[in-house]
């Protein structure tokens, strides 16, 4: 009896545990409602899971939060087995009419993309949205290009091959730097375009932040486009770029937070990239966190929609100062604003719960 | 009387499902396998139908443009593996002699043994780093020599780490062969004056061949799916590569650094179907060796 007890006992156990997993897909996401279940974007799960742990000791409810990737994280809202999403870009038009029931946009904080570089010396360029460009598309070859100089003066800049580096795996990073290309440049537009993944006109691949900046740091000559917060940590040299006001502007959490003083939509689905605002760095963008309109879905019950929406008013408000410390922008007072009409907008069936 | 029939009673009962409890799992292996092949089947049925044939020979992959064409990825699999048999072949025969041969037993080949078989236990991870530390910027001081773009990572970089990962998986099978080979053999080449140069090289080399063969096509199927160390060291550009020295992508680099974020019915199915042509290419080249194997056991 004793082997039957050691062989089969823990076969049943697996097998249970398996089957458990498979099954959560149709429970309500949250059987306990002091726990929160999240996903989606990597690039602010640093920002996020700071923001999780504080909002944990104060209130005492757990948040789950998997950094996924932004496709990971609306996919699985799409399938509700989540609370909330969480996506760098915002939705389409063509996926939000795809959703089972209204989505709403809630932003948490900016992030910015910076181009860093490795030429002898580090000096701090400048770049035109055309001359960048350029660069990406391979038209610039040569770092000593008259059209490099020309903005440059000040720097001598060698006779050597420009490497291009760009993130080989999907990203919202590539998206965010693609999105401002597209709009400043029509050939840029035509093709690559924009998107997480492009058919890169040159240059080489290297997977995450962690990958492109090692590679820019290696290679002589190489350039890259990197998050901010990544740069920062990583004191690698960054460029300032030329705004659509015509002022070249540092990359800075200053300069990212005044990208967003801009008129803003309603529904927060907006693009930062190329801004408006004379002191905004161009390369910037909102991360979202996502919701249901309707929080009454899968047998949810009120409380626990209660908590999803008090735990991201939290994130938008108290929230926000633990942004700048881990390198993050935070969201200008309009922003707040707005983000919080959108909160109000959240009901269970059509109770509002906030 | 009645306690000894419970008793075989119970053992009986014991020894059934001990071996109904075998024969699931065997059988839950075998599901699992036609379970995978059939999930990657009827993902890349979308991608199937609206690409058609030209999902092997067209030469643009654009997710922007919904444009999927797995050739770049086809060439760079097959000229980095091929290239990694090709570097790691001398190396691994002539481990496969030292120690199937010269060293049979005693501590040396002990440790020599370990040695290979802990070369297969470093997560490829590990072997990415290690090639983008050391071996990167020896690769692009020798392209600075030769006067192309001082990449370090390419082609010629990942074959190089491929050909170290799969020394392990050919050697150990090379190994067994050789030291089967038997012994009057090796005593009537001796007994004629043939020196132990001779009789490796008319010998046993002959005698091992499809042995050895065997063994470097499990490598090649190893090298075939190898993904982490790969993706660090290849470049991952959607071009055709147009040398050893020029960076380019595989079908696994390729499904790992794009399925997370891939968006769109065709793009997931695309990539899905390129994982379904890499297990079907991987599965036959495993079925082959293990043919090879069997017929040079049976001889």
């Amino acid at each position: 009896m004793m082997k039957f007890k050691k062989i089969i006992l823990p076969i049943m156990v697996i097998s249970f545990g398996l089957l458990s997993c498979g099954g959560g897909n149709s429970n309500n996401p949250v059987a306990n409602k002091n726990e929160i279940l999240g996903a989606g974007a990597t690039f602010p799960y640093p920002f996020y899971s700071k923001v999780f742990d504080v909002y944990n000791k104060e209130k005492g409810i757990k948040v789950n939060y998997q950094s996924i990737g932004s496709g990971g994280g609306i996919k699985q809202l799409q399938n509700k087995t989540v609370d909330f999403g969480a996506s760098d870009a915002p939705m389409s038009d063509d996926e939000l009419s795809k959703s089972p029931a209204s989505i709403l946009h809630i932003p948490s904080c900016l992030g910015a993309v910076i181009i860093t570089y490795n030429l002898p010396g580090n000096p701090t360029l400048k770049f035109t949205p055309e001359v960048l460009a350029d660069i990406f598309l391979g038209k610039i070859k040569k770092w000593n290009d008259a059209k490099i100089t020309a903005i440059n003066p000040e720097v001598k800049l060698p006779d050597l091959s420009i490497s291009v580096v760009h993130r080989s795996d999907g990203s919202g990073t590539t998206y965010i730097f693609s999105d401002y290309l597209s709009k400043v440049n029509a050939e840029w537009n035509a093709k690559p375009g924009k998107g997480k993944s492009l058919d890169w006109p040159v240059g080489l691949g290297a997977k995450g932040n962690e990958g492109v900046s090692g590679l820019v740091k290696q290679t002589p000559g190489s350039i890259g486009y990197i998050e901010l917060v990544y740069a920062l940590q990583n004191k690698m040299p960054a460029a300032s770029l030329k705004n659509k006001s015509g002022n070249f502007i540092e990359a800075s959490l200053k300069s990212s937070s005044a990208a967003a003083a801009v008129d803003l939509p309603a529904d927060m689905r907006v693009s930062l990239t190329n801004t408006e605002a004379p002191d905004g760095y161009p390369i910037c963008s909102f991360t979202y966190l996502l919701v249901y309109q309707n929080q009454s879905y899968n047998n949810r019950t009120e409380a626990s929609a209660k908590t999803t929406i008090s735990l991201i008013n939290y994130v938008i408000h108290d929230g926000q100062k633990y942004a700048e410390q881990l390198g993050y922008a935070p969201l200008p007072d309009a922003a707040v604003k707005k983000a919080e009409e959108i909160l109000k907008s959240v009901t269970f069936n059509t109770k509002p719960l906030m | 009387m009645t306690g000894i029939s419970y008793q075989a009673k119970r053992i009986n009962l014991k020894e059934k499902v001990f071996k109904k409890t075998l024969t699931l799992s065997a059988i839950t292996v075998v599901v699992i396998l036609i379970a995978i092949f059939f999930t990657l089947l009827i993902n890349s049925m979308p991608s199937i139908k609206a690409l058609g044939t030209n999902f092997f020979y067209d030469k643009t992959w654009d997710p922007v443009a919904d444009e999927y064409g797995a050739l770049p990825f086809l060439v760079g699999t097959l000229l980095t593996s091929f290239l990694a048999l090709l570097i790691s072949t001398p190396f691994s025969i002539a481990v496969a002699i030292f120690l199937g041969e010269y060293y049979k037993k005693g501590i040396v080949a002990e440790i020599f043994k370990n040695v290979i078989d802990l070369l297969a236990g470093i997560p490829s991870v590990i072997y990415g780093f290690w090639g983008l530390f050391v071996l990167v910027p020896i690769v692009r001081a020798i392209e600075m020599k030769l006067g192309l773009p001082p990449y370090g990572v390419g082609i010629f970089t990942s074959s190089i780490i491929l050909a170290i990962m799969i020394l392990p998986f050919s050697v150990s099978l090379s190994r067994q062969v050789i030291s089967m080979v038997p012994a009057h053999l090796k005593e009537a080449a001796y007994s004629l004056g043939a020196t132990r140069f001779e009789v490796i090289t008319k010998i046993i080399i002959p005698y091992t061949k499809s042995g050895l063969f065997a063994g470097l096509l499990l490598a090649l199927g190893r090298a075939l799916g190898e993904t982490m160390a790969v993706t660090m060291l290849i470049g991952n550009t959607h071009e055709i590569p147009t040398g050893i020295f020029s960076p380019g992508n595989t079908m696994a680099s390729v499904i790992a650094n794009e399925f997370s974020e891939a968006t769109g019915k065709i793009y997931t199915s695309a990539l899905v179907e390129m994982g379904l042509f890499l297990f079907v290419v991987a599965t036959i080249i495993n079925i082959l060796g293990k043919q090879v194997i069997k017929r040079f056991t049976l001889s």
